[in-house]
This record gives structure tokens, sequence and C-alpha cells, in this order.
């Protein structure tokens, strides 16, 4: 191995033939769940992002097909119900998945077919790892991605709570959370996602995040030039932003596009559960511990006095006699 | 014979020099061990995943992966071992008049003057809040934890519902293991306590002190002979 990888700018690069070291590994790695004090990385890597230009799509599913090849899943085949979502939702074998809504636009009375590729949004401030309680099953490296470490995970679910887009999912088999990677492992070796490489329509497009916001405006700017005058991004910033954005023709309703969030966060329930519950619940048990050891330790216990005993056997006596033979029942 | 008010028929003077009164049978006393150790390992395990830095607790059961598998299991096994108890034990754990006299001089509990309270029957009001608080707990737990048992219920409740689950869990596990250390702290504070739990009897003394209704009750009923 002689040079190491760059990081990828964009996904139609082929890859190189020799063999090369990953650009980017444990090193870069910014945050690991159930863990505190994570020592950050000497260098940090370009912020990534892949950007899904929803006016773009065509609905083909290359996507999830290249999805599907490259991580090597085989997701069940299912029974035909009359809806184009195949499967019918994200599955621990199919981490992305086209989803079809038909929409009247009532500006228009137009019937509108929305397609959104729905897939982990790589948050800058991810829900799954705040949730997690296995250190080490989740991580966030400095280029943005977020990945599952699955020899870590626990199988609980609790990544599922934490996330606000409704995307990890259980693996009966192996009892680990699975979902998009980012193609992480395609992104340390210099090349960009699967999906984004298959794209036809070049509707699925990867690079830098700066890269990918300035295309989202030019492709905004044609967009409006079209009559879509709510076109727009979607990075939203109640997770931070994400390292998967979106370019929508309706940008101020998302949630038209398949239950979109509009204004996505990580639910104050779980930053409940995940904050004060924890650090002063472990508090007050801990304290609660302590001190019934010590008052045990030091304090004088509740003793029988031996004229406790004399008063139970004088009651003993007159309450209950000697027992008689059974006559005197 | 006469309704019982503050004794479980079984309750009985087993010797009379010195006094010893038999306060639960075999049978109770294996439910309350079955009960504990459920409690401890499912507080053993539930703390691991509570928070990172007890994470390593999950290796008193073979991982993390065995631990998630482990702690639900368990978990019913108390539900139903506590069922049983609550059964045998809920009459005489019933509020009483007294028990609001006793709450209102704590302090002299826990400064061993007891003889300056009413007497008790088989419960004093502090036992009959542990029994209480560890009944609506651990209905709480069982309810909020099959609605996040993912590996069985894995789409009973929607997100947002099991987000709320497992906040109230995690809540209501704090609460019962306060409430295990009082339980814990009051059998070891209240010497001549644990026996009768372990061979089933307490001393005379020690039922003329702390339950002397309970005690009355049973000399009393003694009286038509303990082959009865």
């Amino acid at each position: 191995m002689s040079d190491t990888a760059p990081q990828p700018t964009t996904a139609a690069a082929n890859p190189p033939v020799q063999p090369i070291a990953p650009g980017f590994d444990a090193r870069d790695v910014v945050r690991i769940s159930a863990t505190s004090n994570v020592p950050q990385p000497e260098r940090q890597l370009t912020k990534l992002a892949k950007l899904i230009d929803v006016s773009k799509c065509i609905g083909c599913k290359a996507c999830q097909s290249a999805c599907i090849e490259w991580n090597d899943t085989m997701p069940a085949v299912e029974e035909n119900v009359g809806v184009y979502e195949n499967p019918h939702d994200l599955t621990p074998d199919m981490f992305t998945l086209m989803r079809f809504a038909e929409w009247e636009n009532p500006a228009t009375n137009e019937l509108e077919w929305l397609i959104r590729k729905d897939g982990c949004m790589h948050c800058e401030d991810p829900g799954c790892l705040k949730a997690c309680p296995a250190p080490g099953a989740i991580v966030q490296y400095s280029n943005g991605i977020v990945d599952f470490i699955h020899e870590n995970c626990i199988g609980c679910g609790y990544c599922i709570k934490g996330c606000p887009f409704d995307i990890p999912r259980i693996s009966r088999v192996d009892h680990t959370a699975y979902k998009c990677t980012l193609c992480s492992d395609r992104v340390a070796v210099g090349q960009g996602p699967a999906c984004a490489k298959a794209c036809p329509t070049e509707a699925i497009v990867f690079g830098t995040k700066e890269d990918m916001v300035a295309h989202a405006e030019t492709r905004i700017e044609d967009l409006k030039s079209r009559g879509y005058e709510n076109a727009g991004i979607y990075d939203p910033e109640g997770v931070g932003g994400t390292h998967v954005i979106y370019v929508l023709h309706h940008a101020d309703k998302p949630s038209i596009y398949n239950d979109l969030p509009d204004n996505p966060r990580i639910s104050p329930i779980v930053e409940g559960w995940k904050g004060v519950t924890k650090t002063a619940g472990l508090a007050v048990m801990g304290l609660a511990a302590i001190g019934a050891t010590l008052h045990g330790l030091f304090a004088r216990a509740n003793q029988v006095e031996p004229e406790d005993e004399v008063e139970a056997e004088r009651l003993v006596e007159t309450e209950a006699p000697q027992p008689q033979p059974r006559e005197d029942v | 014979m006469p309704r019982l008010r503050y004794s479980e028929p079984g309750d009985h003077i087993e010797s009379r020099a010195p006094v010893t009164v038999s306060r639960y049978r075999g049978i109770t006393r294996l439910n309350h061990w079955v009960t504990a150790t459920s409690l401890i390992l499912l507080l053993l395990s539930g703390l691991a995943l509570f928070h990172p830095s007890l994470f390593f607790l999950t290796g008193i059961f073979g991982g993390g992966q065995v631990t998630r598998w482990i702690h639900p299991i368990i978990g019913i096994v108390l539900f139903f071992s506590f069922l049983l108890l609550f059964l045998q034990l809920w009459r005489l754990n019933l509020p009483r008049p007294e028990d609001r006299t006793w709450v209102a001089n704590i302090g002299e509990v826990v400064k061993g003057h007891e003889e300056k309270l009413p007497e008790l029957g088989k419960y004093n009001a502090g036992q009959k809040f542990v029994f209480w608080a560890m009944s609506v707990l651990i209905v709480v737990l069982i309810v909020s934890g099959v609605m996040i048992w993912e590996e069985y219920f894995p789409a009973l409740v929607s997100i947002p519902l099991r987000r709320i689950a497992v906040l109230v869990h995690s809540l209501a596990a704090v609460a019962i293991i306060l409430v295990f250390i009082l339980h814990v702290y009051a059998a070891i504070w209240t010497r001549g306590t644990i026996s009768a739990m372990t061979r089933g009897t307490v001393t005379g003394g020690w039922a003329w002190r702390h339950h002397r209704k309970w005690l009355r009750e049973i000399a009393g009923r003694d009286r038509k002979g303990p082959a009865e």
C-alpha cells in the first residue's frame, strides 16, 4: 500500500486500481455512543454530503438496487399490495427506499407524483447516537458520516427512539441495528456512495457539503425559474444540519413527501431521558445507597431489648395459657 | 373463628420459652426470594443500560446482547412472582387509622421510641408504603417495559409513545431502586427482622416491640390450641 485514498468529491470517479490505504478510519471519530470525553482527532476531514434532488428523480429504484448489491443484502420478496414502494418499508436489509406520494397541488389543481429516496440523513447532531447505551456501537466521523459498529451493538432499539426520521431497523437475524452507512467503506477508499453512482439522472450526487449546497442552489434557481416558487433545500437546522440533503420543489411543505418531518429535532423526551434523568437518577440512587450504608454503620440500630422478650412471654402466657388437652376448647 | 384483622391464618406462636412467632410460611419465603433475586438481576442489567459508566455490568450476564435479551425475561419472572406475593400480602397492607399516627411520629420511630406510638398489626405504615410502592412501580415497569421490548413487540406502540415509555421506565426504575434500598435498609436496621424471611420466625420480643397487635391476635387465637 502506497497512497492514501483522497476524500471523494464526486460519485462519478472510478476507483483506483492499485491498493490504497483508507482515507479515513477510527482515528477520525468525533463522537462515540455512550462515551464521554472522546479524544478529538488531530485532523478535520472535509464535511461531506449526499444531495438528493427530488425534482430529478424518476423513481427507477436503481439506487435501491445499487445499495443492495454493494451492501450484499437480500431484502425479502414481499406481496404486491398495489403500491410502488418495494419493499413496503425500510428493513434491516434495505437501507434506502423510494417513497411515492400522490399529491394534489391546491394552487394548480394538478396531481404531482412526489418521489423521495428515504434513508439515514446522517445528522450533525445524531439522535441515534445520543440514545445508544452501548459504548462504541454508533460513531460519527469528522466528515459527518454516522455509522453503526455492529460488533458493539446490543440490539436494544434505543436508536429507533432517538432517531427523528424513523430510520434504524433491528435485524431479526443478528439482533443489531442497520441503516444507510453513506457507504463509509466506499468513501474511505475515495469512492462516492453506491446509490449516487447508480443514479441515471444524477438526482443523487455526492461531494463536499459546501459543493452540494452550492449545487443545490443552482438547482433551486432553476426550479424557481420553472414556476416552483417554494423550491428549496432541506438541511434541517433542528438536528444541526444533515449530511444527506434534499432539493424539494415544495420546501415549504416537507411533510407532503411521505411525512418528511417539517422541523426534525431530537425529541425533548429523549433529551430528558438521556440528560437529566440519567445523571440525576444515578446521583440519587448512589446517594441513597451510600447514605443507607453510612447510617447503617454509624447510627444505633433498632434493637429488641430483653424486656421486650419478657413482655412477649407474659403476653403469650396471659392471652394463651399453656395448651390443655383438647376438651378445653 | 373470628375474622383476623391483624394477622394471617398461618401466623402462629411457634415456641413459648423463649417466644418465637411464625411470620411467613415457607412458600411465601420462597416466593419472596424469587422476587428478590429477580429484582436484583433486573437492577444490575437495567443499570448497565441506564448509564454508560455502569455498562460494564453487562459482563455479569455475558455481554450486552445477552443483557438486552435477558432483562425483559427476568422482568416477566418478577412480575408473576410478585403477583403471587401480592395476593398473599395485600389484605394486611390495607391502610388503617393508626398508620396516620405512625407517619406523623416517624421521628420517634427513627429514634427507636416505638412505645410512644400506637400498637400495630402485622405491618407498619413504612412497610405498607414499600408494599404499595413496589406494587404500583412493578405494574408501571412491566407495562412500559413491554412497550419497549424490541425483540418481541417491535411495533406494539408508535415511536413517540415508545419514547415516553422508555423515559417512564427509567424514572420508575430509579424509584423502585430507592424503594428497594429503603426496604433492605429497614430490614437490616430493625434488628431481628431478617429471620422472618429466612427461617420464617421472629422472636416474641421483636413482635412485642414492633407489631404488638399482631402478636396479641396470634396469642389470643392460640388459646384455642396450637393444633388448630
